[in-house]
């Protein structure tokens, strides 16, 4: 059709239209998600006068702010007190829940059917109406106000136990008879031979679940009253209520929180695209 | 090294028998090939054999014990599959040595047990590479070495070849000979290439719905299928099949009842310098549809009253599709069976 296809040696840098309004999508998306962002790094480097001053570079940056949040002595145990909680019950899901979905997928026995349609059907309960179940059951057994407490209800997940049900399914049997053959009992081919073969899944599910409990709020802040207890997000709103707003504080301790979520991209980020990827062909 | 013996053995899926009480007898030593169109049990039964699937009746036996109850490890087999199945997250060499995961040596004597496996499969040069690294052949040879370092009782082979392009195949099929020769193993091999079969069985064994239609040495089931089935199976191109009644000259009787010809495109000659006197073996003439020169010879097919038959001709006469040929089999190269049952008649 046109010259330029045929000799691209010399061509011009051919623009596709299409491109171009994806690449300007993409801007937009781009800036909006990055703008509050910045914003919050932005605030968190500036003094309380400074706040209603929009300027995205502080006229007078101050690491004062960081130094007086890890010095108030609650908010270094308000982040040990996340990261308790996100880490137990990720490690805990990615346990739980793939050892279920493996039996799931690849045993025969009675009534299977029946536990995964029971299973998938605890997903459309939402959550505002299991608080106040899971509030009095912990009221009865004493958790209130305990890591215990805020952990529980999220140890094992519908969604994760689907999630590694599909993967362990994509897992050819031939690998499994194959170690049945060899020697290896049920637990090792599990451990040994069909997880490594599902890390894509065990990292996306590790992702959204150190994230969900990461920023989790609602039940942390029911169940736990003492500030020893407080999670990060519950602690940061404490600075809210407490001190009069003070945003630069909050944008602080906002920008610290933010750390561990962009560790666990980092060390988890070649799995992550394939892992999302994957998921969403499963759906 | 030991023998296997399949008495009576049945599988039932559910409601659906598939395997019907079948009886067999492996040698210690022999390379027994189990061939077979897709579905009619070859690889339940070897399933069977290996502990992945149920009995559902009968029994089977490996070297002295009945083994219908225990677990596959505890069988003492290896088995290759299709896919190979070898581990993606783990290098030739941890592949080779999950083989040796039950038995208790010390790490060098497994070290050195898997180096030989590499060694004498070739796998040297790879041995710390993932199987990502490798080509389908390679991969073939891990699954090997990871039946052979274990020194079983016996070898299961389910369609180790029919992932690999033919080339390929044909090589492997000559490796596994050789090693079978060379280790002298127990060996029962599944596939549904007759190929296979006739190239590398010490015994053939024919199955077809869950049934053992025949076994037998592999020349033996060439020379002498005991059904049109076996016959149209083995051999290739497949067996010639003709009613009697098309077939000027051929010998017929059947104490009246009508009979089927079979005759193998190899023993059927078409043209007019083979030398068959009038009035013996069996003459098929008929229009030319397609010709295949393959080199040392040519196939001919042309048609006799609706039916396609393929005859051979020498190298040098290529006759053009359209002309009518005419083709002689003699006596002796003959196949008659029951029209009815399709059971082979005692030969002429
Ligand atoms: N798990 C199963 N459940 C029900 N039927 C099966 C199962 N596995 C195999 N079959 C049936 O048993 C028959 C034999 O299968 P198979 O042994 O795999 O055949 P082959 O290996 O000779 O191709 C087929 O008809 C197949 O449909
Ligand atoms: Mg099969």
């Amino acid at each position: 059709m046109t010259s330029a296809t045929e000799t691209p040696g010399l061509a011009m840098p051919r623009i596709n239209p299409k491109a171009i309004v994806r690449w300007t999508i993409l801007f937009i998306g781009g800036v909006l998600m990055v703008t509050p962002l910045l914003y919050m790094f932005s605030t968190s480097l500036k003094t309380p006068g400074q706040i209603y001053d929009l300027r995205l570079i502080p006229a007078e940056p101050t690491i004062a702010n960081y130094l007086e949040v890890l010095r108030e002595g609650d908010f270094m145990r308000w982040f040990i007190n996340s990261s308790i909680v996100a880490v137990v019950v990720t490690l805990s899901n990615l346990f739980f829940d793939s050892l279920v979905g493996y039996t799931l997928a690849k045993f025969q026995f009675r009534g299977r059917r029946f536990i995964f349609i029971a299973i998938l059907s605890t997903l459309m309960i939402p959550t505002e109406m299991l608080v106040i179940p899971w509030y009095l059951m912990s009221a009865q057994f004493g958790w209130l106000d305990t890591y215990w407490g805020i952990m529980f209800p999220g140890m094992t997940t519908a969604f994760g136990t689907f999630l590694m049900k599909q993967f362990f399914e994509t897992v050819p049997d031939d690998f499994l008879e194959a170690a049945r053959i060899d020697g290896m009992n049920e637990f090792t081919i599990w451990w040994k031979i069909a997880m490594p073969l599902v890390t894509p899944a065990l990292s996306a599910l590790a992702i959204f679940t150190f994230l969900g409990n990461w920023t989790a709020f609602f039940w942390p802040l029911i169940v736990t009253t003492s500030k020893e207890l407080y999670t990060l997000p519950i602690g940061l709103t404490s600075f809210a209520v407490e001190q009069a707003i003070r945003w630069e504080m909050i944008m602080t301790g906002a920008a610290l929180a933010t750390i561990p979520t962009l560790v666990i991209f980092l060390v988890l980020q070649r799995f992550i695209v394939r892992g999302v990827m994957l998921a969403g062909l499963k759906g | 090294m030991a023998t296997i013996s399949l008495k009576k053995l049945t599988k039932i899926y559910g409601k659906a028998e598939v395997i019907h009480g079948i009886d067999l007898d492996i040698a210690d030593g022999e390379f027994v090939v189990f061939v077979g169109p897709s579905g009619c049990g070859k690889s339940t039964t070897l399933r069977m054999i290996a502990g992945l699937e149920e009995v559902s009746g009968g029994e089977i036996r490996i070297g002295d014990r009945v083994v219908n109850e225990l677990d596959p490890k505890s069988r003492n087999i290896a088995m290759v599959f299709q896919n190979y199945a070898i581990y993606p997250h783990m290098t030739v060499r941890e592949n080779i040595a999950i083989g040796l995961y039950t038995q208790k040596l010390d790490k060098d004597e497994k070290a050195k047990r898997v180096e030989n496996a590499a060694q004498l499969l070739g796998l040297t040069d790879f041995i710390d590479r993932r199987p990502a690294a490798l080509s389908g052949g390679q991969r073939q040879r891990v699954a090997m070495g990871r039946a052979m370092v274990r020194e079983p009782a016996a070898f299961l082979f389910d369609e180790p070849l029919s992932n690999l392009d033919a080339q390929l195949r044909a090589q492997m099929r000559i490796e596994i000979k050789a090693l079978h020769q060379r280790l002298g193993s127990t060996i029962a091999y599944v596939t549904h290439d007759q190929v296979e079969a006739m190239t590398m069985a010490d015994r053939i064994v024919v199955m077809k719905g869950g049934h053992i239609l025949q076994q037998g040495r592999p020349m033996d089931i060439y020379s002498n299928p005991v059904d049109v089935f076996t016959a149209r199976f083995i051999g290739t191109p497949s067996m010639n099949i003709i009613a009697s009644e098309y077939a000027s000259g051929a010998v017929s009787g059947n104490g009246g009842s009508p009979i089927l010809l079979g005759v193998r495109p190899q023993d059927l000659h078409v043209g007019t310098t083979t030398d068959v006197g009038a009035g013996t073996g069996l003459s098929l003439s008929g229009p030319v549809t397609a010709v295949e020169p393959l080199g040392p010879e040519t196939l001919v097919h042309f048609r006799v009253s609706g039916e396609t038959v393929i005859g051979t001709a020498p190298a040098t006469e290529i006759p053009p599709v359209g002309t009518e040929v005419t083709a002689h089999a003699d006596p002796a190269q003959l196949h008659r069976f029951d029209a009815e049952t399709e059971k082979a008649l005692e030969s002429l």
